[in-house]
């Protein structure tokens, strides 16, 4: 039973946790919806299941020759890798030809860095461009989950299925949950602090900016988890969580450009070392592990974020609309739970703001011109499989 | 050979999980499943990276006691490789799972083949 519910999560045909949090009385509007669509596009499948066929039937030949190539060259790879590891020098065994660098950067790494932990030092001081390079990465892969999976006012008006999205996000609602509030209010000042720590000690002891920063992103994590966004969103919008990885990318950008220039000229850059031992020591590597840290941090809270709602602030309609649902659907609790997508006066919650739009052809369209079935809930727009979704939607005028 | 793989276990067995990555990811038609392949490739890189610089007898690169010869500690320079893979892991694995859940938006399966025959099906129709 259980593996049958794995499987069919993985297929992407329902949610895991539907029969399990069955604690309050939203009704599954997004997901019945979702399922009927499915349903038709899969019936479309089947009415011209002809060209199915047809691309099975031209795939036939080449899924068999794949297969044989993919075989064969799976056993070439890990046999060639194989020998090659048979070839490698003895495991635990010091190899003679990385001596000389390995004795540069242990014997003088203290007179050089003033950091402890050899291994930071290397990270944020010998090779502190790599670094630089890493967090830049981060940066940018977090740039482009935003630029995919955001939803704001134009999205949503014309992807319902985000707003299904948001509707279910609300069912499944984890602040609710008596168990997690208890243990994230005892357990969230020993996580957050515990990864202050990590990331002052990077000289130290092992630690540093990228473990300190991940165990800072768990923290913000459980608490957006165990209290609701609003607690996060206080502080940490999405322009407030831009700026502070731009500033800190700039700062280690400017610092590092400075210790370059000094170095490559001979001059002396007066940053003091410090004693050895102490928190304010290593020269530049605190402060680059405070910037690679409250990248890293904000990454990881970005993703998550962005991965469960859509966005990192709550600068758009998401939470509002979220708060409509569950008050909507708490005022008809004890009737009828027909229209949690319609607001008191009738009309489809997800279409809340007109924003000033002219070349929208859904600009001025009132409730009437969307797609309803006979409820009066709006149906998506996911059984138009004709094109790609352009902006504006221009293709809609072809109805 | 054979005696040689048995003495660098660690390597094989991180190569091992290479091919194993690899393999999951040329022979599934699930999305997720692929992705969980590649990360299994990652986890046999950092394996093989972190393994490399074991020296018997001798303790983390961390300075204890004032003692600065070679002779008492690991070799640092894998740990600094191993950390950035486990950056560019992370970075790939997010965007890859953002672009799979864009593809699930708009074509309601995660099974590549129906995501491939229902493109040509756009396209026939346009």
């Amino acid at each position: 039973m259980k593996k049958d519910r794995m499987n069919k999560w993985l297929s992407g045909d329902y949610d895991l946790l539907e029969h399990v949090m069955d604690t309050t009385e939203v009704p599954d509007h997004g997901r019945e919806q979702v399922k009927k669509e499915k349903k038709s596009l899969l019936e479309r499948l089947n009415q011209e299941a002809r060209t199915y066929t047809v691309i099975e039937a031209e795939q036939r030949g080449f899924r068999r020759l794949y297969n044989v190539v993919a075989v064969i060259s799976c056993i070439f790879l890990i046999s060639v890798l194989l020998f090659l590891v048979s070839l490698l020098p003895h495991y635990g065994e010091e190899n003679p030809r990385t001596i000389p660098m390995v004795e540069r950067y242990v014997e003088e790494g203290l007179e050089e860095t003033g950091a402890v932990n050899i291994v930071s030092g290397l990270i944020l001081d010998y090779r502190a461009f790599d670094t630089l390079g890493e967090s830049h990465v981060l940066f940018t892969a977090l740039v482009c989950v935003m630029i995919l999976l955001r939803i704001d006012r134009k999205n949503m008006r014309t992807d319902f299925e985000d707003y299904y999205t948001i509707q279910q996000d609300a069912y499944y609602d984890l602040s609710k949950d008596s168990i997690i509030r208890f243990v994230g209010s005892v357990l969230l000042p020993v996580v957050f602090i515990y990864g202050i720590y990590i990331l002052l000690n990077g000289q130290n002891s092992p630690g540093g900016g990228f473990s300190g920063g991940a165990v800072m992103g768990a923290a913000l994590i459980m608490s957006a988890a165990a209290f609701g966004f609003k607690t996060v969103d206080r502080y940490l919008t999405a322009k407030a969580s831009s700026v502070i990885t731009f500033v800190a990318l700039g700062f280690y950008s400017f610092a590092k450009g400075y210790v370059f220039f000094t170095g490559a000229n001979g001059l002396d850059n007066h940053i003091p070392k410090g004693t050895p031992g102490a928190i304010f020591s290593g020269g530049l590597i605190l402060p680059l592990d405070i910037a690679v840290g409250i990248v890293v941090a904000c990454t990881m809270f970005g993703f998550y974020s962005l991965f469960v709602r859509g966005n990192i602030g709550g600068e758009y309609e998401t939470d509002s609309l979220v708060e409509k649902s569950r008050s909507a659907s708490l005022v008809r609790k004890g009737g009828s739970h027909k229209d949690p997508a319609v607001d008191e006066d009738g009309r489809p919650i997800a279409r809340l703001r007109k924003v000033a739009r002219p070349e929208n052809p859904l600009e001025n369209a009132g409730p009437e011109d969307l797609v309803c079935d006979e409820d009066g809930r709006p149906v998506a727009r996911l059984m138009k499989m004709t094109g790609p979704r352009q902006e504006g939607r221009q293709e809609d005028e072809d109805d | 050979m054979i005696e040689n793989l048995g003495i660098n276990y660690e390597e094989a067995v991180a190569v091992i999980l290479f091919g194993i990555g690899f393999t999951m990811m040329l022979f599934q038609r699930n999305l997720i499943k692929k992705l969980i392949g590649m990360n299994i490739m990652d986890t046999g890189t950092f394996l093989l990276l972190a393994s490399m610089g074991y020296i018997s007898g001798r303790k983390a690169p961390i300075i204890e006691n004032g003692i600065q010869k070679t002779e008492a500690y690991i070799n640092p320079v894998p740990a600094g490789l191993v950390l950035t893979g486990i950056v560019v892991s992370v970075s790939v694995t997010a965007i890859m799972l953002a672009l799979t859940i864009r593809l699930y938006k708009r074509y309601h399966t995660l099974y590549l083949d129906d995501i491939y025959a229902l493109s040509i099906h756009e396209q026939e129709d346009r």
